[in-house]
C-alpha cells in the first residue's frame, strides 16, 4: 500500500441532495467514490492524484433496477452482481449481463458499480460497449437540476466526458424492444477472469431475409474511448448479408478504430482480431 | 500532516467493534493491524488475487479495495468467524482432507469464496466452481484439489 | 494388532487445521513491541554511477533511520557462489531495482512517501540488455567477457557423426523469464538481541542460507545468528537465495535503529526486484540415421543470469545436464553458458534450468520426427536411453524404468493417436483448431554431482518425556507437505502413530543443517536421513532393553527419557557407495535418481482471437514410491499449472531493463477458469536410497507441459512454434507472417 493516507480524505453523504450540495459547494475538489474497485487500486499503487473523495456507497435511491414498459432504469450505484440478478436484464439485455459476468470475478462484481465504471472512463471498460449497442441514456443530476445525455456522445476524449464537476450520474436508462436481434458480446482478455480486455466487441443486428436491416457495433480497448463502429455499420445497414458485404464492412471497421501497442497487446493484434470478431458475428 | 481519523463501528464475526481509523484505510488493514485478525491475507494489494477476501453484509468482497468508511455499520465475516473456536465447517475439513490447502496463504480467501459459492449454489458443477473461484488465485494447487474439496463439502442433494 | 503403515496413505494434512482457520502465522502476522517498518530504495536505471543522494522535504527525516553501504558492519557481499553482489550498491548500480539504501520508521505508509522523496543523481552508463549483446561482449559489464560460467560436456566425435548422418535437423528455441508469484510476498523481521546477536524471522526456504549470509554481512560468528522460518506462503525457488538479501536488509536497519524492523515487499516490488526464472536460448543440431536413431546431438544452451552471478552456474549445470533428455546419443556435445546482463539477477525457480533446456529439446524432437517422417512417439521410442547405457555426462543409467510403457500409458490415457487423426480431419473447417502434443523427459533429484556430499546434511530426532518424538531438520514446509510426509516417514520408522510425531519449526538455534529445501531433495534425501535417524533412535531403545512386546514405542521413549534424561539420534548424509563424480571434467553420476515422465497436452486455438487453451492434460510419471497420494498428486497438478502459465500466459515485459508489468493485473497467471482438468498417474519403481523407495518430484512437473503444449499448438495449426509464452499475439504472427 504505497499511499500516505494523511494526504487523502473521504467523506460520505447521507442522501443524494447532500452529495450534490457538497459537489456544488466546492466544485472540482470532491471526486465521487462508488464501489472503489478502480480508485482503491490507484491508492494502493501510490498513483492516486485526486485527494478528496465523496463516498456514494449506500446513498438511498441510487441502487437498483426499475422496469417500465419502454425503459429499464438502472441506478448508477447498482453493482455488477445486481445486474446479473435481474431477470429482465438477463432476457432482454444479454450483452450487458455478459459484460457484468466477465468483469473481474465475484468479489469485484459485488462491489463494482455501473456508474463507477462509466465515470472512470477507461477505454478498456467492459460494460460501455454493451451500453452503446443498447443506445443507453445517462441521467445526470446536480443542484441545477437533471439532464439526460445519450451515452453515445458522453465520452469526448481519453478520460474526458460530458460531466461537470458538480454533476453525478444517477441512472442509466435502457430503451426496451430490440431483444430479438442477433447479439454477441466478446471480451478478449489476457485470461478468462480477472482480466483487462485487450479488445472488447459488442454487436446487435436485425437480420431478416438475408439482409441487415439494422446493426449496432461497439468496441472497447481500440480507441481513446469506447467507440461505435459507425463506418462498419453504414457498410452493412440495408445490405444483403454476403461475403462481399462482410469484407467491405471489415475494411470500414479499420477506419472506426485506432488501436495502440500497450502493456497487454499490440495495435496489429487488435486490428486483426476486431475484424475477425466482426466477421464471426456476421457469418 | 495531521491524520483525520474516524470512529469506525461495525460488526466483525458477530462481535460489535469500534476502532479509530482513517476513513480511507483499507478494511484489510483495519482487520489485520487494528483488530489483530491476521487470518485475512494481503497477496497483491490490487484486488486481483482474492487472498484478502471477506464477506461484507453477506457478499464476498476483496477487503483491500474497501475503504473503512464504507464498512461502517456493516456485518463483516473473516476466516476467523467461519466456525466457532474448536469446530470446523464442512468446507474447512474438506480442504484439510483433500489437499485444498498447500502453502495456505490463499486458503482463508479461498475457503470464504468456496463457502460463498456453496451458499449461492449448493450443487455447483465443475464449470460453476471454475467461475465461482476465478477471483481467488492459487499458485500451489492448480485448483484440482480445491474442486475436490468443494465436492466433498457439498451436501448430498435431496432426491 | 498390526499397525497400518502411514506411508502410502492420504492422512489428513498435519498443518491443515491452522491453515483453514487462519491461525497459521506468516511473517506479516508477526509484530514485536517497538517494531519499525523498513523499505528499500532502489535504482531506477539499469547501470550507472551514483554521484549524489538527496532527501527532499516532505517527511520528518529526523525520525527516519537510514542505512547505506557505509553502515555495513561486516562485508557488503551477499554470500552465495561468488562474491560479486553487494547488499547495498556502493557507488555503482548494475541493474534497475538494485538496492541503494534502506529506510525505517514506525509508520509504514509514511515510509512509502519517504521512499518517493529520495533523489538519486546517477550518471547513466550504457547497459547490456540482451543475451546476444552479452555474448558479443563489445560492452563488458561483468568479469572479462560477461560470462558467469561455461560448461562443455559430452563424448564421441561430433563432426564425424554429422558427416555420416542421413538427416540433420537444426533449430533455435527460446524461453522467457518467469516470476515465481508465490501468493505471499517476501518478508523478514529482524532484531538485535541484548547479547549483540541477530535474530531473524521470515518467509524462506533455506534457514541456513540466511544464517550464513547474515554472519557475513555482520561479521559475526555463527552462534550469534538465529534464523527462524515462519509459515511460508509458497516459494518455488523464489525464496531459496533471495531471502538472504531481505533478511540482511531488515537486520541492518534493526542494527542501526536499535529496534526490531520488519520489511514486507508489496507485490509490485517483489515482482520487479526479486529473482525470476532465467530466460534461455537453445540451439539444437541433431544427426539421425536412416533408422531414426540419434547419431549425434550438438546443443548450445545459453541462459541470461542478470547482473550478478547468484546461482547461475548451478542453474546452468542442471540445464546443461538435462539438455539431451531421456535419450541415448553416442555422440553428444553440450555447451552451456550463463551470461551477465544489466537486469535484476535471475535465480532459482522450480526446475532450475531443466525446464528451459527440456523445452528446447522436446519441441525439437517433434520437428526431428516430422523431418524423419516418424510420429512424435515413434521417434522417441527408438531413442530412449536404456538401463546400462550412458548419459551425456557419462552416468550409467541404472533405473529399471520402462519409458516405453510410461509413454504408452500416457498415449492411451490421453487418446493421443485417435485425437491426432480426428483433429487433423476436423481442423479443415470451423474457427477452432485442435491439437495434441507430447513430451517425454526425466528429472534428476538432489544436488548435482558431489553437491550432496558437500552439503553433508544432518537430521536429528529426539524423544520427549511425554513419549512424543520431535523431528529436527532445516527442511521447510512451503506447501509441498514436508511436515506431513516427515510425520509419515518417522511414524513408520519408529512404529509410532503419526500424531505422536512433532516436526519442529525450523530454527537454526534448534535444528541441524539439513541443507536447503530445494532440488527435489526434501523427501528423497532428507526424508531418508530422517528414516535413518529414527532407526538409530529405535536401536538405542532396543539395545537398552526398553522395547518389548507389551509396550509401545511411546512408552519406551518415556521410560528411557525418565531414566537417562535425553534420547536423541542423528543421521548425516554419507556419499553414496559406488557413486563417482568428477567436478573438473564435469562427468559421472550426476544424480542419485531420476524420475521419468510422459506428458500429453490437448489444446484448442481460436482462429478469431488466436487464443490457445489447454483443454485436457495427462501427466504420467514414475516416482519411486508415492508417500502421500494427495500430496504427491497436488505437487504434480500445481507444477503442471505453473508450467501452463509459463507456456501460455506469463510474459515479463521488459522496458529499459525493468519489468514494466509488475502487477498481478498485467503479469498473468492462470485462474481456475483458465486451466484444464489435470489428470495425474503414478508408477512406482522403488529407489533403494529414498525413504520407502521415494524419489524427488517437486520440480519434475515443471519440465514437460511447455513443450507438450508447444507441440500441440504446432499440431493444431501446422505452425512452427519456437518460443514461449505462446501468446495470442505470437500465434497471430505465426499464422499471418509480418503484418504490422
Amino acid at each position: 500500500m504505497r499511499s500516505w493516507l494523511a494526504q487523502y480524505d473521504i467523506q460520505s453523504a447521507a442522501s443524494l441532495d447532500e452529495a450534490l450540495l457538497l459537489l456544488a459547494h466546492e466544485p472540482g475538489k470532491w471526486t465521487p467514490f462508488a464501489g472503489g474497485t478502480d480508485i482503491m487500486v490507484l491508492l494502493e499503487a501510490g498513483k492516486l492524484s485526486k485527494r478528496n473523495f465523496l463516498s456514494l456507497w449506500g446513498v438511498p435511491g441510487l441502487r437498483g433496477i426499475t422496469h417500465s414498459p419502454d425503459t429499464l432504469s438502472i441506478g448508477a450505484l447498482s453493482t455488477y452482481s445486481d445486474l446479473l440478478a435481474d431477470p429482465v436484464l438477463q432476457s432482454e439485455f444479454p450483452l450487458l449481463c455478459a459484460a457484468a459476468r466477465e468483469t473481474g470475478a465475484l468479489a469485484i462484481q459485488n462491489r463494482g458499480t455501473i456508474g463507477g465504471n462509466i465515470a472512470n472512463a477507461s477505454p478498456a471498460a467492459d460494460v460501455p460497449p454493451a451500453l452503446l449497442v443498447y443506445n443507453a441514456i445517462l441521467e445526470i443530476a446536480s443542484t441545477r437540476g437533471r439532464r439526460r445525455v445519450d451515452y453515445a456522445g458522453f465520452h469526448t476524449g481519453y478520460k474526458q466526458m460530458d460531466l461537470a464537476a458538480d454533476e453525478l450520474i444517477v441512472a442509466i436508462l435502457l430503451p426496451r424492444g430490440r431483444s430479438d436481434w442477433k447479439q454477441v458480446y466478446r471480451k478478449v482478455g489476457t485470461r478468462r477472469a480477472q482480466a483487462i480486455s485487450k479488445i472488447c466487441f459488442a454487436a446487435a443486428a436485425d437480420i431478416r431475409d438475408g439482409s441487415v436491416h439494422d446493426v449496432r457495433i461497439a468496441l472497447g480497448s481500440v480507441a481513446p474511448t469506447v467507440v461505435r463502429a459507425t463506418s462498419a455499420e453504414a457498410a452493412l445497414r440495408g445490405r444483403p448479408l454476403e461475403p462481399g458485404t462482410i469484407q467491405t464492412a471489415r475494411a470500414a471497421l479499420a477506419r472506426d478504430i485506432s488501436p495502440i501497442d500497450d502493456i497487454r497487446s499490440t495495435a496489429a493484434y487488435r486490428q486483426l482480431v476486431a475484424g475477425n470478431l466482426l466477421e464471426g458475428f456476421l457469418s | 500532516m495531521p491524520e483525520r481519523l474516524m470512529r469506525l463501528e461495525f460488526n466483525v464475526n458477530g462481535t460489535a467493534v469500534a476502532v479509530d481509523a482513517h476513513p480511507m484505510a483499507r478494511l484489510l488493514d483495519v482487520l489485520r493491524t487494528q483488530l489483530h485478525l491476521t487470518g485475512t491475507k494481503e497477496g497483491c494489494g490490487e484486488g486481483e488475487c482474492g487472498a484478502c477476501a471477506v464477506t461484507v453484509d453477506g457478499s464476498l468482497v476483496n477487503s483491500c479495495l474497501v475503504p473503512a468508511i464504507q464498512a461502517s455499520g456493516c456485518r463483516v465475516r473473516t476466516i476467523e468467524g467461519m466456525a466457532a473456536a474448536g469446530d470446523l465447517q464442512r468446507i474447512q475439513q474438506a480442504f484439510i482432507d483433500h489437499g485444498g490447502a498447500q502453502c495456505g496463504i490463499c486458503t482463508p480467501g479461498m475457503v470464504l469464496a468456496a463457502a460463498a459459492l456453496l451458499e449461492q449454489n449448493p450443487n455447483p458443477t465443475l464449470s460453476d466452481m471454475r467461475q465461482g473461484l476465478a477471483g481467488n488465485l492459487c499458485r500451489c494447487t492448480g485448483y484440482m484439489r480445491i474442486f475436490e474439496s468443494v465436492v466433498a463439502a457439498m451436501r448430498p442433494s435431496a432426491s | 494388532m498390526a499397525r497400518v503403515p502411514a506411508i502410502g496413505r492420504a492422512i489428513p494434512r498435519r498443518d491443515g487445521r491452522a491453515k483453514v482457520t487462519g491461525q497459521a502465522r506468516y511473517i506479516d502476522d508477526l509484530t514485536l513491541p517497538g517494531m519499525l517498518h523498513g523499505v528499500t530504495v532502489r535504482s531506477p536505471v539499469p547501470r550507472g554511477i551514483i554521484h549524489d543522494i538527496t532527501y527532499a522535504p516532505g517527511v520528518p527525516w529526523d525520525e527516519i533511520t537510514i542505512v547505506t553501504a557505509a553502515d555495513i558492519p561486516g562485508r557488503n557481499v551477499v554470500a552465495l557462489i561468488l562474491e560479486d553482489q553487494p547488499y547495498l550498491a556502493d557507488g555503482r548500480v548494475n541493474h534497475a531495482e538494485e538496492p541503494i539504501l534502506l529506510l525505517a520508521h514506525p509508520d509504514k505508509h509514511l515510509l512509502e512517501e519517504a521512499r518517493r522523496l529520495v533523489r538519486f543523481e546517477i550518471e547513466p552508463l550504457e547497459p547490456v540488455l540482451t543475451l546476444d549483446d552479452a555474448l558479443r561482449a563489445e560492452r563488458v559489464i561483468w568479469g572479462s567477457d560477461n560470462l558467469f560460467k561455461t560448461y562443455v560436456v559430452g563424448r564421441g566425435d561430433i563432426d564425424a557423426a554429422f558427416a555420416e548422418a542421413a538427416l540433420i535437423v537444426e533449430g533455435e528455441y527460446q524461453t522467457g523469464a518467469q516470476e515465481q508469484l508465490y501468493i505471499e510476498p517476501n518478508g523478514m523481521l529482524a532484531l538485535v538481541e541484548p547479547s549483540g546477536g541477530i535474530t531473524v524471522w521470515g518467509s524462506m526456504q533455506c534457514p541456513y542460507y540466511v544464517h550464513k549470509a547474515l554472519a557475513g554481512v555482520f561479521g559475526l560468528p555463527p552462534e550469534k545468528i538465529r534464523v527462524v522460518q515462519m509459515e511460508t506462503g509458497g516459494g518455488f525457488g523464489g525464496k531459496e537465495e533471495y531471502p538472504s538479501i531481505i533478511a540482511g536488509h531488515a537486520a541492518l536497519l534493526a542494527w542501526k535503529a536499535g529496534r526490531p524492523v520488519k520489511i514486507i515487499y508489496d507485490r509490485a516490488e517483489d515482482m520487479a526486484a526479486t529473482t525470476k526464472r532465467h530466460p534461455s536460448r537453445t540451439r539444437h543440431r541433431t544427426a539421425l540415421t536412416e533408422a531414426g536413431r540419434i547419431l549425434a546431438m550438438d546443443i548450445d544452451f545459453v541462459i541470461d543470469g542478470g547482473a550478478y552471478c547468484t546461482l547461475s552456474p548451478v542453474v546452468l549445470s542442471r540445464g546443461t545436464i538435462h539438455a539431451s533428455g531421456p535419450y541415448y546419443a553416442p555422440n553428444v556435445r553440450i555447451r552451456g553458458r550463463a551470461v551477465a546482463t544489466n537486469v535484476p539477477p535471475h535465480g532459482a525457480f522450480r526446475g532450475f534450468g531443466a525446464p528451459q533446456s527440456i523445452f528446447a529439446l522436446e519441441r525439437h524432437m517433434d520437428r526431428v520426427a516430422e523431418a524423419a517422417g516418424l510420429s512424435p512417439d515413434e521417434l522417441r521410442r527408438r531413442n530412449f536411453i536404456k538401463p546400462g547405457q550412458t548419459s551425456a555426462v557419462g552416468q550409467v543409467m541404472r533405473d529399471e524404468v520402462d519409458m516405453d510403457a510410461i509413454l504408452s500409458r500416457a498415449l492411451e490415457l490421453s487418446g493421443f493417436h485417435e485425437k491426432r487423426r480426428r483433429f487433423a480431419a476436423a481442423n479443415t473447417s470451423g474457427h477452432i483448431r485442435r491439437g495434441i502434443g507430447l513430451a517425454t523427459f526425466m528429472h534428476g533429484a538432489g544436488f548435482t554431482g558431489s553437491g550432496e556430499d558437500h552439503l553433508a546434511s544432518t537430521v536429528s530426532v529426539e524423544a520427549t518425556a511425554e513419549g512424543r518424538v520431535r523431528v529436527l531438520s532445516a527442511s521447510t514446509e512451503i506447501g509441498q507437505g514436508t511436515i506431513t510426509i516427515f510425520s509419515q516417514i518417522a511414524a513408520d520408522a519408529l512404529d509410532m502413530a503419526v500424531d505422536e510425531i512433532d516436526v519442529v519449526q525450523p530454527d537454526t538455534s534448534i535444528v541441524p543443517n539439513s541443507g536447503p529445501t530445494v532440488a527435489s531433495r526434501t523427501c528423497m534425501v532428507v526424508g531418508k536421513l530422517l528414516e535413518n535417524a529414527c532407526a538409530s533412535l529405535k536401536r538405542t531403545l532396543a539395545d537398552g532393553g526398553y522395547l518389548n512386546a507389551d509396550s509401545d514405542v511411546a512408552s519406551a521413549c518415556r521410560a528411557y527419557v525418565s531414566d537417562h534424561g535425553t534420547l536423541r539420534a542423528s543421521a548425516q548424509y554419507q556419499p553414496a557407495e559406488g557413486a563417482r563424480w568428477d567436478d573438473e571434467k564435469y562427468e559421472g553420476d550426476a544424480y542419485g535418481s531420476y524420475a521419468w515422465a510422459a506428458y500429453v497436452a490437448e489444446v484448442s486455438v481460436d482462429l478469431q482471437t488466436f487464443e490457445a487453451r489447454v483443454e485436457d492434460f495427462v501427466a504420467v510419471q514414475e516416482i519411486g514410491r508415492v508417500i502421500h497420494p494427495v500430496l504427491a498428486t497436488g505437487q504434480i497438478e500445481g507444477g503442471v499449472a505453473q508450467a501452463i502459465g509459463w507456456a501460455l500466459y506469463e510474459d515479463v515485459v521488459w522496458r529499459e531493463g525493468r519489468m514494466a508489468n509488475a502487477q498481478m493485473t498485467n503479469y498473468i497467471m492462470p485462474t481456475s477458469a483458465d486451466l484444464p482438468p489435470i489428470r495425474v498417474f503414478f508408477e512406482e519403481v522403488p529407489y533403494a536410497h529414498g525413504p520407502g523407495g521415494a524419489k524427488g518430484i517437486g520440480e519434475l512437473p515443471m519440465d514437460g507441459p511447455a513443450p507438450a503444449i508447444a507441440n500441440a499448438i504446432a499440431h493444431a495449426l501446422g505452425a512452427d512454434v519456437r518460443q514461449i509464452p505462446v501468446t495470442p499475439e505470437r500465434i497471430a504472427e505465426l499464422l499471418q507472417g509480418a503484418y504490422a
